[in-house]
């Protein structure tokens, strides 16, 4: 019942999000049509604008955003306006939903790979780490994990095109159309999160381990490993979910910075340049998208949690 | 287990096509393939391989040569062209091309609802202004005329004489009607696409790659030297260069591609070439605003401008200093000498307005766009030096302003500037393509400068049919704007950059529009025996 309240509230949620996201890269100085050649008349550069409804007051192009504009056509019969949440102002030949539909399925890919990855390494070297507190097994997955956290991916990147792919020519320097193109983007995108998890779980793992029922447990005589994966594990393991449901969203997304530099046609590039090209429209529906990814991946979190741990009750 | 699956996962989103025969890192993703809409010169690279207009440009020189047309006669008066189309121009889909699509495709340019910022380029022709600004009574007032359905007659305001480099242009390309009227906004993604020139559109992923084919259709198809090209949109510099030398592309053409840090290493390489280019690199004062509303105080700010140690700083490219705004390889013009470096006439020059070694100088900033992304932060080391040359040279401190590109440009053109740093590429090898910008109604001019004398020089020179007569006219002009007036500063005159092996690509020409249509160029493919094929010239 508690989850289906909150889906319910999703859509009113999602408008409001719309309609800040709106006001806000409209509040941004300057449009979408300042470039460094103005056309050659003013009057050309007020007909763009109109043909774009952006001479329009706000209310009313954000009514026409939505789709709740009707006109009177030049028969004078009132007529509904296409919606124009759906008109890249950049990307005049493709749809809004264009954008999506071709460089969605590649953040997806690539982020899904980057999850996959950063959990892969994570989780054991998390777990390895808290499994040999103090020694050298520690020592060494503490070091690792630190040290991914530390080095940004940005700097990561070139490091590895430069040993794998300019050195060795063993991988792809760039670009995106075979597996082999994924391995390098998927390292230098996951590593970050894999020290991340690795850290959360060891905290987790060690906090859990000095826990009452531990103590308990182990002195029913129950093994080390099965104490350790059936009953450390189980709650260890809790903020590492709750950590992963903005970790997918943002993952999901795209990473900016490292579609950039392995010029993968993602999502993460249409984040910032639709944003610092004032492309409204895209700039909105990203936002929208994004926050619909966080509202429904923090709601499949919680329902993770009361799944994992008993104790949860939203009721 | 894990990594098998997620490979298995991976294998599967993936589709292989044939490769390219030509793979070109082309710059930023083309914002439009609608040659009425396009602004960017990648997007134009490509679109003048999709849609031929009645001429082209010259692989080799930039110059108009027929295109659509075969021919064509210039009445006496320089005011009449006629045209004469090829009765094998055909789409690619089959249908001839006929003098009705190039009315139908100049008007739709012509047409607001088609949001073209180029549209301005065709309102050399009789009414076309009126035309756009929905004045004009009469279709039959405008210059436009179908005089049968190979031949096609405009009529122009006045002597254009570059009007044949205008045809050349995308915004005049010749557009498929029935796609556009079937599709709307949507017609590039119609299948078939029908084309006019020598490619169609074989594919096109955004941020990812523009595929072209091969046209058999093509009235020069004889001529097209690749089945297939690829162009690449790249956003990092490095990235490009990376690509380029794994082999991964053939060729990179983007100015905005080349690593600014590594310029005097690549720079030696035999596969990085350079060559004179029609732009100029300069900045704009406000002139409506104090203190440069004053003429002295911009001529001081200009004579204390050292542009030699400029170029010779932060360009081991041999970009050229500019001392006047017209390149000196413009066609039919020679440029007047323009303000040299002389900080002691500039000192004198700004006691002269009040300003007595730059005491009392009111603070000022100078404005200058943040660097597209993935492209090297030239405007801001410009920007260091000329406070440095100004602090020197008149005892002046003006601040730098670093913009975001959009939010820049805006304040450009609504005068919210102090100094701004401008430049500017021909759309055309002709002095006017430059000189006009300056004139009081231009768009482009964004300095608030109006000079009844220098739009006079303009007008008269526009008349003028005489080329020597009409070039004395612009230099006349151009003294003023660049001597007299001084509204705005040249620094240099850019150069053009590209980098391809030489002996495994051919077909590239280096000119001073950086023209290099798609059409001719090819690799080489090398045999044992016969060291290559024949190669391939227009």
């Amino acid at each position: 019942m508690h989850f289906l309240k909150r889906l319910a509230y999703t859509p009113l949620l999602l408008l409001v999000i719309s309609l800040l996201a709106f006001l806000m890269v409209h509040a941004a100085p300057g449009g979408p049509f300042d470039r460094e050649r103005s056309p050659a008349s003013p009057e050309i550069r007020r007909q763009m604008e109109a043909a774009y409804h952006l001479d329009e007051p706000l209310w009313k192009q954000w009514l026409r955003y939505l789709g709740l504009v009707w006109e009177k056509d030049q028969a004078g019969h009132w007529r509904h306006a296409p919606a124009s949440w759906d008109i890249s102002l950049r990307y005049r030949n493709h749809s809004v939903g264009d954008i999506i539909t071709q460089a969605f399925p590649v953040s997806l890919l690539l982020g899904a790979l980057a999850f996959g990855f950063a959990m892969g390494v994570g989780l054991p070297v998390g777990f390895w780490s808290a499994a040999r507190r103090g020694g050298w097994q520690d020592q060494l997955g503490s070091f690792f994990a630190l040290f991914v956290v530390c080095v940004p991916g940005f700097a990561i990147a070139p490091v590895l095109i430069l040993i794998f792919a300019v050195k060795w020519r063993l991988l792809p320097v760039a670009l995106w159309g075979s597996p082999l193109h994924a391995i390098l983007p998927t390292l230098a995108l996951g590593l970050y999160y894999a020290g991340k998890v690795a850290r959360l779980l060891r905290e987790g793992m060690l906090s859990t381990m000095t826990a009452e029922f531990i103590t308990a447990a182990r002195a029913k005589g129950l093994s080390e490993t099965s104490l350790l994966l059936k009953h450390a594990f189980r709650l260890a393991v809790l903020p590492v979910v709750s950590y992963s449901g903005p970790l997918i969203a943002e993952l999901l997304t795209g990473s900016f910075v490292i579609e950039n530099i392995f010029q993968i046609p993602g999502l993460g590039v249409y984040f910032v340049n639709s944003s610092l090209n004032l492309d409204y429209t895209v700039t909105v529906a990203l936002a929208v998208l994004y926050a619909a990814l966080l509202i429904f991946l923090n709601l499949a979190v919680d329902f993770t949690y009361t799944l994992l741990d008993p104790r949860v009750n939203y009721e | 287990m894990f990594c098998v699956l997620q490979g298995a996962f991976v294998c599967g989103c993936f589709h292989r096509d044939p490769p390219a025969d030509v793979t070109i890192m082309n710059g930023a993703e083309p914002e439009s393939l609608d040659p009425a809409v396009v602004t960017g010169i990648p997007e134009m690279r490509i679109t003048k391989a999709l849609f031929e207009g009645l001429t082209r440009l010259d692989a080799h020189t930039a110059r108009p040569v027929p295109g659509l047309a075969e021919r064509w006669d210039v009445s006496p008066d320089g005011r009449v062209y006629t045209f004469h189309l090829r009765t094998n121009a055909v789409w690619s889909t089959g249908d001839p091309i006929t003098s009705a699509d190039v009315v139908w495709s100049w008007l739709r340019a012509l047409n607001p609802a088609t949001a073209g910022d180029y549209a301005g380029q065709l309102f050399c022709i009789q009414g076309a202004e009126d035309y756009y600004n929905g004045k004009l009574k009469s279709r039959g007032q405008l210059g436009i005329r179908a005089v049968d359905a190979h031949t096609l007659r405009a009529d122009l305001n006045l002597p254009v004489p570059f009007f044949l480099d205008v045809c050349a242009f995308p915004a005049l390309a010749v557009v498929p009607r029935t796609a556009i009227e079937k599709y709307g906004d949507r017609w590039l993604h119609a299948e078939p696409l029908p084309t006019s020139g020598a490619f169609t559109l074989g594919d096109w992923r955004l941020n990812s790659r523009v595929r072209l084919l091969r046209n058999p259709r093509y009235w020069d198809a004889a001529h097209t030297a690749s089945g297939i090209i690829d162009l690449l949109p790249i956003g990092s510099a490095n990235t490009a260069l990376n690509l380029y030398q794994t082999g991964a592309a053939d060729i990179v053409w983007d100015k905005d591609l080349v690593p600014f840090e590594l310029l005097d290493v690549l720079m030696k390489r035999p596969d990085f070439h350079t060559f004179d280019f029609l732009g100029t690199c300069f900045f704009r004062f406000n002139t409506t605003r104090a203190p440069f509303n004053d003429p002295r105080v911009r001529r001081a700010f200009a004579l204390a401008t050292d542009r030699r140690r400029l170029v010779k700083k932060l360009f081991p490219t041999g970009e050229k200093p500019a001392f006047h705004f017209v390149p000196d390889s413009t066609a039919n013009y020679h440029p007047p000498d323009g303000l040299p470096f002389d900080p002691a006439q500039a000192r004198q020059l700004l006691a002269a307005a009040g300003f007595v070694n730059g005491k009392t100088f009111p603070g000022v900033q100078y404005a200058f766009p943040a660097a597209a992304g993935g492209a090297g932060n030239v405007q801001g080391k410009i920007a260091v030096e000329l406070q440095q040359m100004w602090r020197d040279g008149l005892g002046v401190n003006v601040e730098l302003r670093q913009i975001e590109r959009k939010i820049f440009y805006n304040a450009q053109s609504r005068l919210d500037y102090d100094l701004s740093a401008s430049s500017w590429v021909a759309d055309y090898d002709d002095p006017n393509t430059f000189l006009d910008l300056f004139t009081a109604n231009s768009g482009n001019n964004r300095t608030g400068w109006k000079n009844a004398r220098y739009d006079d020089l303009i007008r008269r020179a526009d008349l003028q049919t005489d080329t020597a007569r009409r070039a004395e006219f612009f230099r006349r002009a151009e003294e003023i704007l660049v001597n007299d007036e001084a509204p705005i500063v040249p620094l240099y005159f850019f150069e053009g950059f590209n980098y391809f092996d030489p002996e495994k690509i051919e077909g590239i020409w280096q000119n001073a529009l950086d023209e290099h249509p798609l059409q001719y160029i090819r690799k080489i493919r090398r045999r044992a025996s016969d060291g290559g094929g024949a190669p391939n010239h227009p």
